[in-house]
Formats: C-alpha cells, sequence, structure tokens
C-alpha cells in the first residue's frame, strides 16, 4: 500500500516535470540568442531551409519553425484568434497572399521600411509584389508564388486554344468525333472557383473592385467572365463531376483519360509523371486560354508572403530572418524540393531550374503579365460570398448574377454583409 | 453542464420524503435561514456574474456597434443595425429554421428512445453495472471525435455506411447531411436524456406500481397512468436541457459538413462571422440572438408548462 502510494507520488511529480519543461524551454530566450518563431502552413523542407538560416545568423537568432495546420482556413484562424489576442510568441507569419491586406489592416503586422524593403523588392516579380502591399506600403516579402496552366493532350490537340470560346469548340468538336474531350478544373464551391472567375475577369479586362479597393464595381469585363463561365460550365464539356472538384480531384479526373484539357496548378505535372507515365508522354502545356484572341490571358497567381507581427518581441531579427527564408538560394532549394515556383525572377535562369520545372517559360510568361484576386482586407468575405454566389456556375444569370455580387460584396466591404 | 443537472435531478429525487417535516421546523427562523442562504450563494453569484454576466453584456455592446477587426478604425455605435442586418438575411433563417428542425426532430427522438434506454436500465437485475456503462458510452465519447467516425463512415470509398446504402457522397446534399447530422446528434446524446429519465423513474414508488398491477392495470396502463404523471417533472426537466443544448448544435455540424449545403446552423452562423470574418458587430449580434432564444425556450418551458429549473422556489417544484 505504502509503495503504491509513494510510485503513484512519483508518477505525478514526473508528470507535472513533463509539463512544465517545455514551458520552461519556452521562456528560455531571454539571455542568449533570441528565438523567431516562425509560424508557417507544412512545407516538407522548410525545415532545411530554417537551419540554413540559423547557421548563417551565427547566433544572431534562432528560427523556430512552428507547422500551421494543413487547412488554409484552420492556418489563417489560428494566427488571427492569436493575433487579435495579442500573442507576441509569434515573430515570421507565412500568410496566402489574400489574407496580406486583412493582416496590414488590422494593424497585426509591421511595415517594411528601408533596407528591409529594398531587399524584399529587389528583383522580386512586380504580381507578387502588389500581393504583399496595401495602401501604397509594403507590409510582407513574397517567399513563392503559384500560377495555373493549361495542360493539354498532344495526341488530341495539334494548336492549344489561345481563348475559352476556341477551347469549347475544340472540346465539342473532340466529343462528335467520339474522342476523350473533356476540360477539367476547380468548380466547387470554394476558393477554386474564385480563382477561375477572377482569371476570366482580369483576362476580359474586368474589374471586381475599383483601384482603391474600397467600391464594388462589377463592370462589363466582370460581366462578360459571368458568361463565359456560365458558358463553359453548360457546354457540356466539363465533367459530371465538375461542381464539385478541388485541385486533387481534378488532377485525378484528367489522369483517368477521359479529358483532352486540364486547367490546374503546376504540381499536376510530376505528379501525372509518377500516376500515369504513359499519359504524361502525351501532356503539354500553354499559357491559360483568354478571353479575346488579341489579348493574352492575365492568370490569377496564389504563393505566400512572409510577415513581421507587431507584437514580436525581436522585430529587428525578425525581418532578418524573414528576408533570408525567402532570398534566392532558398527560393530555389523549395522551388526544386517543394515544388513552389520563386517570386524572384533571376532564379528561374538557374540551369538547376529546368530539370524541375521544364514549363517554367510558360509559367514565367504568365507571372510577367498576372492578375491578383480584389486586394482589400475584406477579401475572406468576399471569396465566401462570391464562391457562394457562383456555385453551381452553370445556373448563372450574368446581368443578375452581377447586380447580386455588387450589391453583397458592397456590404461585405462596410463590414454589413452576413457570412453563409 | 450534465454532471451538475444529474446530480441536481438525483438531489431533488431524494430530498422529497424530507421536505415536508423540514418546512414545519424551519418556519421560524426562515428569515435569518434566507439571509445566510444569500451569504453562502454570494460568492458563486459573484462568479457567475464575472464570468457570464460580463460576456453577455459585452456581447450586447458589441452588437451595437460597427465593429470589424479588419477595419479597426471604422469602430462606431451603430444603434440597432447589426439587428436589421441580421434579421433581414436569407442566410440567417436558413440557418434559423435548419437549427430549429434539428432541435424538433432529435429531442422527440431522444425522449422516446431516451425512455426506453431508462426503462431497460432502471429495471436491468443482472449486471446492472454493464448496462449502464454500457448505455453511456456514446455519451462519453469527445463529440468532435464521433463526429469524424461518422464523416468517415460516410464518406466514399473509406466509410463502410457509405458503400452499404448506395455509391453516391450523403454528405454532399442536403437533405442526406440534415439526417446524418441529427442521427449523430441522437446517437450521442440518448444516453444523456436516458440519465435525466432514469432520476424520474426513482421517484416512482414501487408500492403505487404494485398497487396498480393489483387492479388489474396493464404494463401499458401503468407507464401511461402511474409512472408518466409522477415523472412529468423531471421529464420537462430533461425535455428543457436537451433542448437548449440541442439549439446550440455546433460541433457535429462543423466535422460533418462544415455548413456546406445550408445545413449550418446558428451557431455555425455565428462562429462564421465572428471567428472567420472577424466581425465582431454582426457575430455578436447573432449571438445575443441565440441568447434570446434559449432564453424564450426556457420561459416557455417553466412558464408555460411548468419546469422547474433545479434551485427554483418548493411552489413550482411540487
Amino acid at each position: 500500500m505504502r509503495k503504491t502510494r509513494r510510485t503513484a507520488r512519483a508518477g505525478v511529480v514526473a508528470a507535472a516535470m513533463a509539463l512544465l519543461t517545455p514551458l520552461a524551454a519556452c521562456g528560455g530566450d531571454e539571455g542568449g540568442t533570441p528565438t523567431i518563431n516562425l509560424y508557417y502552413a507544412p512545407e516538407q523542407n522548410l525545415q532545411k531551409v530554417v537551419d540554413d538560416c540559423n547557421a548563417e545568423a551565427a547566433g544572431r537568432y534562432r528560427i523556430s519553425y512552428q507547422v500551421l495546420p494543413r487547412g488554409a482556413d484552420d492556418q489563417r484562424v489560428q494566427m488571427v484568434r492569436r493575433l487579435a489576442a495579442e500573442d507576441d510568441g509569434m515573430d515570421v507569419l507565412g500568410l496566402d497572399i489574400t489574407w496580406t491586406q486583412e493582416f496590414a489592416s488590422a494593424d497585426w503586422i509591421l511595415e517594411w521600411t528601408g533596407d528591409n524593403k529594398a531587399q524584399a523588392e529587389q528583383g522580386t516579380l512586380a504580381g507578387p509584389l502588389a500581393s504583399a502591399e496595401y495602401e501604397d506600403k509594403l507590409y510582407a516579402a513574397p517567399k513563392n508564388t503559384n500560377v495555373q496552366l493549361l495542360w493539354y493532350r498532344t495526341d488530341l490537340v495539334q494548336q492549344p486554344p489561345t481563348t475559352w470560346d476556341q477551347m469549347i469548340q475544340q472540346a465539342l468538336e473532340l466529343k462528335g468525333q467520339g474522342k476523350p474531350y473533356q476540360v477539367i478544373t476547380m468548380g466547387a464551391q470554394y476558393e477554386g472557383l474564385v480563382v477561375l472567375y477572377n482569371t476570366i475577369v482580369a483576362s476580359a479586362g474586368g474589374h471586381i473592385l475599383d483601384d482603391d479597393g474600397t467600391e464594388a464595381v462589377f463592370d462589363q469585363g466582370a460581366v462578360r467572365g459571368l458568361e463565359i463561365l456560365q458558358k463553359f460550365a453548360s457546354a457540356g464539356v466539363t465533367s459530371p463531376s465538375f461542381t464539385n472538384s478541388i485541385e486533387d480531384d481534378a488532377r485525378l479526373q484528367f489522369q483517368g483519360g477521359n479529358a483532352a484539357f486540364e486547367l490546374n496548378w503546376p504540381f499536376v505535372y510530376p505528379a501525372m509523371q509518377e500516376g500515369a507515365p504513359d499519359l504524361a508522354a502525351k501532356v503539354k502545356w500553354a499559357r491559360y486560354p483568354g478571353v479575346d484572341a488579341s489579348t493574352p490571358s492575365k492568370v490569377t497567381i496564389g504563393g505566400y508572403n512572409l510577415a513581421v507581427s507587431r507584437y514580436s518581441k525581436h522585430p529587428e531579427e525578425a525581418f532578418d530572418a524573414a528576408l533570408c527564408l525567402r532570398d534566392a538560394e532558398h527560393q530555389k532549394f523549395s522551388a526544386i524540393n517543394d515544388g513552389v515556383p520563386p517570386t524572384i525572377e533571376s532564379v528561374y535562369s538557374d540551369p538547376e531550374m529546368a530539370k524541375a520545372y521544364p514549363m517554367k517559360d510558360t509559367i514565367l510568361e504568365e507571372l510577367r503579365d498576372p492578375a491578383n484576386r480584389p486586394l482589400s482586407p475584406a477579401y475572406q468575405n468576399i471569396s465566401t460570398v462570391m464562391s457562394a454566389t457562383l456555385s453551381p456556375p452553370a445556373s448563372i444569370s450574368p446581368e443578375q448574377t452581377a447586380k447580386e455580387l455588387r450589391g453583397s460584396i458592397q456590404d461585405a466591404l462596410e463590414s454589413k454583409g452576413v457570412l453563409p | 453542464m450534465s454532471a451538475p443537472t444529474t446530480a441536481a435531478a438525483k438531489h431533488r429525487a431524494e430530498e422529497k420524503p424530507l421536505s415536508k417535516a423540514e418546512k414545519a421546523r424551519l418556519s421560524e427562523g426562515k428569515r435569518a435561514e434566507r439571509r445566510l442562504g444569500w451569504l453562502l450563494c454570494a460568492p458563486a453569484a459573484i462568479v457567475m456574474l464575472g464570468v457570464a454576466g460580463y460576456p453577455i453584456l459585452y456581447s450586447v455592446w458589441l452588437s451595437l456597434q460597427r465593429y470589424d477587426l479588419k477595419f479597426p478604425d471604422d469602430r462606431e455605435f451603430v444603434g440597432l443595425s447589426n439587428y436589421v442586418t441580421v434579421l433581414s438575411n436569407q442566410y440567417w433563417w436558413t440557418a434559423f429554421g435548419v437549427t430549429m428542425l434539428i432541435t424538433v426532430v432529435t429531442v422527440v427522438v431522444e425522449l422516446v428512445l431516451g425512455m426506453a434506454l431508462a426503462v431497460i436500465m432502471h429495471r436491468t437485475l443482472v449486471g446492472r453495472g454493464i448496462v449502464r456503462t454500457a448505455a453511456l458510452i456514446p455519451y462519453g465519447i469527445v463529440t468532435v471525435v464521433a463526429a469524424f467516425s461518422w464523416r468517415y463512415a460516410w464518406t466514399p470509398g473509406t466509410g463502410y455506411l457509405a458503400n452499404l446504402f448506395s455509391d453516391s457522397a450523403p454528405l454532399t446534399e442536403r437533405a442526406s447531411s440534415l439526417a446524418i447530422i441529427m442521427l449523430a446528434e441522437i446517437w450521442k446524446t440518448t444516453p444523456f436524456m436516458a440519465l435525466l429519465l432514469m432520476a424520474g423513474l426513482a421517484l416512482v414508488p414501487e408500492d403505487l406500481l404494485k398497487a396498480a398491477a393489483m387492479d388489474g392495470a396493464t404494463a401499458w396502463q401503468r407507464f401511461t397512468k402511474v409512472m408518466l404523471p409522477v415523472m412529468k417533472p423531471a421529464i420537462l426537466v430533461a425535455l428543457l436541457f436537451r433542448t437548449l443544448d440541442a439549439f446550440r448544435v455546433f460541433d457535429n455540424i462543423y466535422v460533418l459538413t462544415a455548413g456546406a449545403n445550408e445545413t449550418s446552423s446558428v451557431s455555425m452562423l455565428a462562429y462564421n462571422n465572428l471567428i472567420k470574418g472577424l466581425n465582431l458587430g454582426i457575430g455578436s449580434t447573432m449571438s445575443v440572438l441565440i441568447f434570446l432564444t434559449v432564453a424564450i425556450i426556457a420561459f416557455v418551458f417553466v412558464k408555460l408548462f411548468g419546469t422547474a429549473a433545479p434551485g427554483s422556489s418548493d411552489e413550482g417544484r411540487r
């Protein structure tokens, strides 16, 4: 009896120690090297970049990579909740490019100035850089970007289409001949549908918001975009599960062999080489189709930016750490090992890039003339409202839908909107 | 919530025979007793005011403002305009309808199943402990964990239930999603209902049942004419608690559909606007409206049906 009680007590003490030890480790950065907590989405080889930067810092700071959840919403919610509570345990934040304006407007991230700003801007592509700005000030350093391409079957398509009309036409012809004809892309009610629509609108020269991002305009081009999206969805060229597909579903549908075209991010190519090598040998890429034959497409970019938290205890070191994580050398490493395209233009001409990115010239061509999603602090709300209104795309009635969106997005901009 | 509830219900059940004798003894010192009672309650009351009263008042205050964390500079007092926005919004009323449907269906089904389970648990002679434990297992599982296993079970490819019934994905359509959400809720909380009702069953004197049997009442008659009337206070308390709980349904929906295909409850909507949308004004308005609805439900139960909330006066308890 006595012995068991003592054992139990020892167990309790051990448990208490186990609970307290990590806390002690957290508080241990007072004296020596400051710890810079990097909160970033899961990226398989990012730890190697972090280790590299820690070695370069030579004791000035030590980055600790805190892995955020996999889902984008979960990442944002965690950071937002902690920033609203003025948590000083976060230093460098990995932001999806569409969150940057929101965090800047909420006063949660620090402006980049002087030397840091110059370094972050040097050689960086204009599109990704614009995604890191708010009210003409820089609030983040673009870490990586991304852009969708048109993938097509060379055994079915001689000349890749340059417009949506051409693509639909070619698909219908293939359908008439009884060949694989489908055009595969993402059409579920989520961010991917907004990206699709945004690309069409930008290619048509239209605007969702005005240039200040404070007024919902939905001009002629935006209505044109609705027409094209509706036509595409109801032309009988999509896959049956178009309205339920996200990125990976689309990839698998194309690999299934019933499709002639796919609009998707570059990750599909290495995946296809692994999952369907016979098909991959027949697949090539081209610039995303535009709206008018005379004007090339403007494609929506994705990617991540690095920002420094306002509540960081070591902002100076945090800026340095962020710059190190996204410098040309490390962007190249991440591009090759984790498949995230660089934001620094010169990296694309590095000979090592050619093997991992055979399509890099097309990517760069699109990146030099890209489209951003509406740059507004209320983007999250705008996107939720848009995907709900645009889904399912076949039942869009352009003028009516545009009017509806104009109203609900204006409400979102004025904090009057209700999110579904 | 469950532990104090059941404890209170049991307490009431055991205390009842004593109360009459006690009442006579206490009448003269009633005033002093009452003062002591207040003093003893004071610490708990103060803590309650701090942890419940303050947040409620703060949400009411927030609901009267335009307050969006994204636009900290645009914070202003807007009166009741947030209420106009929410109450004239179709998303809100859709979610309200969904929540009401879930509440009514689950509570009714739980009452029937819970009663059956309570009788079984009450009447079991052999292995009573094991029977009761087994019946309570679903209630002991964390709701989110249970919801995940339901989700996987209903996902084609990973789940046994999805393949059993059809090849489609039931969680991508509205009617089947709602049915699954309700099924998960019922499976999860029927044991709680049974537990509350079992406390009520303990109120039914064995002699009364024997006497009724003697007079020739069938089992069904004994159940409807003897047990149910005696149990009425316990049933009403169980219904009240479950209704209030069911109206705030969140976790099952969050995990199973995340509100897709118009399956959001009002709590989901408030979460989306508060946490995802960062709109403290609109989100707090929704929270206040949910609070008011819950208050109305409780009022209806207590005043119209004569449900005695634990701790209310003797007259109400009867």
